[in-house]
């Protein structure tokens, strides 16, 4: 397998302003202007991280909450814009981010399958394609014409992450999304995960659990407040991390 | 240029998505569903035309169409901004969540309203024959008219839609400041009814030369003056510059206003 960097994240810093005086209306920023009331709370959510991510490898982004991991996360997906650095992806990206979020509940299970797909960048007959292959692995062949918002959080879950996970993406992104759904089924996300590894799909994956890090992983990213504290094999950060 | 280009084809899906499902939703668990698009604009036409007829009365040649020709250009001007203002705001969930154009939602808003111009266009030449009104070749060149009044709109969408990000005031205000401009437009009245001053203030009105262009090849079987067109296509090419212009210096920052 080729050794090209497929993300390289280069001195990336990120910056939200907390407006201490929160406005909402055009009346209250015009007065606010002009008494020069404006003010910004600056915060630092990443602060000149840089590493490169090799095709082919998985990487584990782990820290305690509130450590920058998902604005990452973002950052890479082109959600976000960073206000510093530069982020350069080769490749196509299927995120995870969020299961469901690009649902609309009004919408049948089967509408939703063709929404989602064109919102990942697939045509309708690509989706064709994959539309039995979707529904027996979410396992909701009698659900398929039920509005979304009779669903069960499991099942949105399910058919989220069978749609987010179709084909071979160069880079999968997986945000905490593996601890839904029963055992059953999160055994079967994992196994998705490690055949599209085996694949040679790149993995960008934040948990919290250091097992499911451990087995799905090689590499790891240590982010603490914003700042990258150590990128390196997971069996060298592994054990620092578990004691700190 | 090419990579927009390349960006706008992989979503062009995405797209035909969005429009099916405003289309969908609108009219789902209706019994007459799409047929109303067509029942809506032709009921509208008769209430406004009895109301119109009886109480206020207009020296205009056959008035439920000089009516309905204004409110097909008056409501998908009305329809396609006022959704399209809400365009962002209303796909928060998503724009945190995934990389998508965010343009494409305004762009689909307004194209599900241009669905509903060509059936309300529909719905006007069935009254046109209905009424033995006399149908003129010139009937074609309504393209024109109607091609810059969408342009028109999407430009003013997509200053709408980026400001409303910031200040949802603007949603409040808009209602307001649509209904004030449809009494700027001639829609239910004839020109020469107005007054010179009120007159000037009325032709300033972008909505007007669309319609009275759109009215004279419809019915007059006349061609709209050059100056018209020029202007019409002016002001069309202005709002969608001002329109990109906002909404491309801004976007980066809707995530942090939603």
């Amino acid at each position: 397998m080729e050794r090209n960097p497929i993300v390289t994240v280069d001195n990336v810093s990120m910056k939200f302003n907390l407006s201490s005086e929160k406005f909402d209306s055009f009346k209250e920023y015009v007065i606010k202007s002009i008494k020069r009331q404006v003010s910004y709370d600056a915060f630092m959510a990443l602060q000149g991280v840089s590493f490169e991510v090799m095709r082919g490898d998985s990487v584990g982004l782990v820290g305690l909450n509130g450590s920058g991991k998902s604005t990452m996360l973002k950052v890479i997906a082109g959600v976000l814009k960073p206000t510093e650095g530069k982020v350069a992806v080769n490749g196509t990206i299927a995120p995870l981010i969020e299961l469901g979020a690009g649902f609309d509940m009004d919408l049948t299970a089967r509408e939703n399958v063709f929404l989602n797909g064109a919102l990942l960048g697939y045509n309708r007959a690509r989706m064709e394609e994959q539309y039995p292959d979707i529904v027996e692995f979410s396992e909701l062949a009698e659900f398929m014409d039920v509005p979304v918002k009779n669903f069960s959080s499991g099942m949105v879950s399910r058919l989220a992450f069978a749609i987010a996970t179709i084909g071979t993406p160069d880079i999968l992104i997986v945000d905490e999304v593996l601890s839904v759904g029963d055992f059953h089924f999160q055994e079967k996300c994992e196994a998705r995960i490690q055949n599209m590894r085996d694949h040679g799909t790149t993995i960008l994956f934040v948990s919290h659990s250091l097992e499911q890090v451990k087995k799905i992983c090689n590499k790891m990213a240590w982010l603490e407040k914003g700042h990258l504290k150590m990128f390196g094999n997971t069996e060298d950060i592994c054990d620092i991390y578990a004691q700190s | 240029m090419s990579s927009y280009i390349r960006n706008f084809v992989k979503f062009q899906p995405l797209l035909s998505e969005l429009v099916a499902r405003d289309i969908k939703i609108k009219y789902r668990r209706s019994v007459l569903g799409v047929l109303w698009t067509l029942l809506n604009p032709l009921c509208m036409m008769i209430i406004l035309s009895i109301v119109f007829s009886s109480i206020f009365k207009f020296d205009v040649e056959n008035f439920p169409l000089y009516v309905l020709s204004g409110q097909v250009i008056f409501n998908f001007f009305n329809d396609s901004t006022t959704s399209s203002m809400s365009a962002i705001i209303s796909s928060a969930s998503l724009i945190k969540k995934v990389y998508v154009p965010k343009y494409l939602f305004v762009l689909s808003r307004v194209m599900s309203s241009f669905i509903n111009l060509m059936a309300s266009f529909t719905a006007l030449l069935l009254v046109m024959v209905a009424t033995r009104a006399e149908l003129h070749w010139t009937v074609f060149l309504s393209v024109i008219p109607l091609a810059m009044v969408v342009l028109f709109s999407f430009g003013v969408g997509m200053f709408l839609a980026a400001i409303t990000v910031r200040f949802r005031d603007v949603i409040h205000l808009y209602s307001v400041f649509t209904t004030g401009l449809l009494y700027l437009t001639p829609v239910i009245y004839p020109m020469a009814a107005l007054p010179d001053v009120v007159k000037t203030i009325v032709m300033i009105n972008p909505l007007t030369n669309y319609l009275l262009m759109f009215r004279d090849v419809m019915f007059n079987n006349t061609l709209p003056s050059v100056f018209s067109v020029l202007l019409g296509i002016a002001e069309a090419a202005l709002a969608l510059a001002l329109g990109l212009y906002v909404f491309y210096k801004n976007q980066d920052e809707f995530i942090l206003n939603l």
